[in-house]
């Protein structure tokens, strides 16, 4: 989806800003908003790529002018009534008006310690890597209207494969309900000058994590 | 509380406390959460889970070199295998530093970043000017950060597009022969193992 998370290389957002000592949560509600995301998605409910898409599609005007957490508030409101767990009456309410459906397990603070490791995403090989490191290949113009992890920026550029790190969940798939579709997954490397032209820092090298359906031989 | 009460008299914040109650007591009440385990997440990630953990891996990277290998290799097997430390997922890459070349990571489509070791990412990380500029202009985002590096040390950008995860080994300062671990491990920011610091140098640290 061509939408405004799509950052990389766009202009106008100005400096950088550190924060010095900044806490890990600036309020409590984002700490129970972290914590309502972690346990939901332990209830297998949803899948990463499906809360990325989730924000990704939330108005764009929402999008720039929200603070993180708020998008991941809004993201989870959007999600449990698209996925008819929760009704927008009951968010409304501030209770729940009808019993809740039945989740495959729930998080109880017992399971916490083990939850919080990511689970793997490599998955059994369909098929041979069509590719290996040193393959010159390109990456393919495409602009689906739903999720995809090929930016804006590095579409239909030549760059090299320099590493192969196995076959996993294909997002573009996985996002819109369509299955884990497992796919090879490549570091490519861009010169700077491919990606932003002549002008480009000439020190500059970009890589991206790319699924095997993006790329071509170049 | 009324929840639509917030346009009258309050600031994001009030709205979005008043928001998240809401959202946290219906999910509790249909069964979909269990309101102490969100306490002991919150817990987790405020006290135990930190940048501390990845000062650690680079520390111990810096002193071991058969460690420093393994940690190139296969960083989340190498991780795993340090011991004390929270269990890391499968996708973990550590990029190392050198004279000739500079790592820096961005997640420019989201906010992937290697949460068991560093954390959390910080406000900036997740920020669209750190997100639009990390890929085209490095060194002006080192500057944001008071960083300036060589004009022949080549910047290696990484943008983590799927669910690989990066840390970078910062280069050990001078000076520093002969430290223990925990010393060393006193010098490594975790902007450093971003990629949008350096380590700190021996003289500025306690």
């Amino acid at each position: 989806m061509d939408g405004v998370h799509d950052m990389g290389g766009m202009h106008g957002f100005g400096k950088v800003e550190p924060e010095q000592n900044e806490p890990v949560f600036h309020a409590p509600w984002e700490g129970r908003t972290y914590a309502i995301n972690r346990a939901l998605g332990y209830t297998g409910i949803w899948t990463i790529d499906e809360t990325r898409a989730g924000i990704e599609s939330l108005p764009p005007e929402v999008y720039l002018g929200s603070s993180y957490y708020r998008k991941w508030e809004l993201r989870l409101e959007k999600l449990l009534v698209e996925k008819d767990l929760a009704g927008s009456d009951e968010l409304k309410a501030g209770h729940a008006l009808r019993p809740g459906k039945a989740l495959k397990r729930t998080m109880r603070a017992e399971d916490v310690a083990n939850a919080l490791t990511r689970g793997s995403f490599a998955r059994p090989a369909q098929a041979p890597a069509r590719f290996k490191p040193g393959d010159k290949v390109r990456t393919k113009n495409i602009h689906p209207a739903t999720h995809t992890r090929l930016p804006r920026y590095a579409r239909g550029k030549v760059g090299v494969v320099e590493a192969v790190r196995g076959c996993h969940v294909y997002p573009d798939t996985v996002a819109i309900g369509q299955g884990e579709n497992p796919q090879w997954l490549y570091t490519v490397l861009f010169d700077g000058r491919e990606l932003w032209g002549e002008a480009s820092d000439p020190s500059l090298k970009v890589s991206i994590e790319a699924f095997e359906p993006y790329l071509e031989m170049a | 509380m009324d929840h639509d009460d917030h346009h009258d008299h309050g600031s994001e914040l009030s709205e979005m406390q008043l928001r998240v109650r809401a959202l946290e007591t219906v999910l509790a009440e249909k069964g979909y959460i269990d309101p102490s385990a969100l306490d002991a997440i919150v817990e987790a990630y405020e006290t135990k889970v930190g940048p501390h953990t990845g000062a650690r891996v680079v520390a111990k990277a810096w002193s071991d070199p058969a460690f420093r290998q393994a940690l190139l290799a296969d960083a989340s097997k190498a991780v795993a295998s340090f011991g004390l430390l929270n269990r890391v997922g499968d996708h973990l890459i550590a990029v190392e530093n050198t004279p000739k070349q500079h790592n820096m990571i961005v997640c420019t489509l989201c906010s992937c970043y290697p949460w068991e070791v560093l954390g959390l990412p910080p406000v900036w990380y997740k920020s669209a000017p750190y997100r639009s500029r990390a890929v085209n202009d490095p060194r002006g985002v080192l500057a944001d950060f008071g960083v300036t590096l060589p004009a022949d040390t080549q910047i290696r950008v990484w943008d983590s597009t799927a669910e690989t995860r990066f840390i970078v080994l910062p280069m050990r300062p001078g000076g520093t022969e002969g430290w223990n671990e925990d010393k060393l491990a006193a010098l490594v920011t975790r902007d450093s193992m971003i990629g949008t610091g350096i380590a700190k140098n021996p003289q500025g640290a306690v």
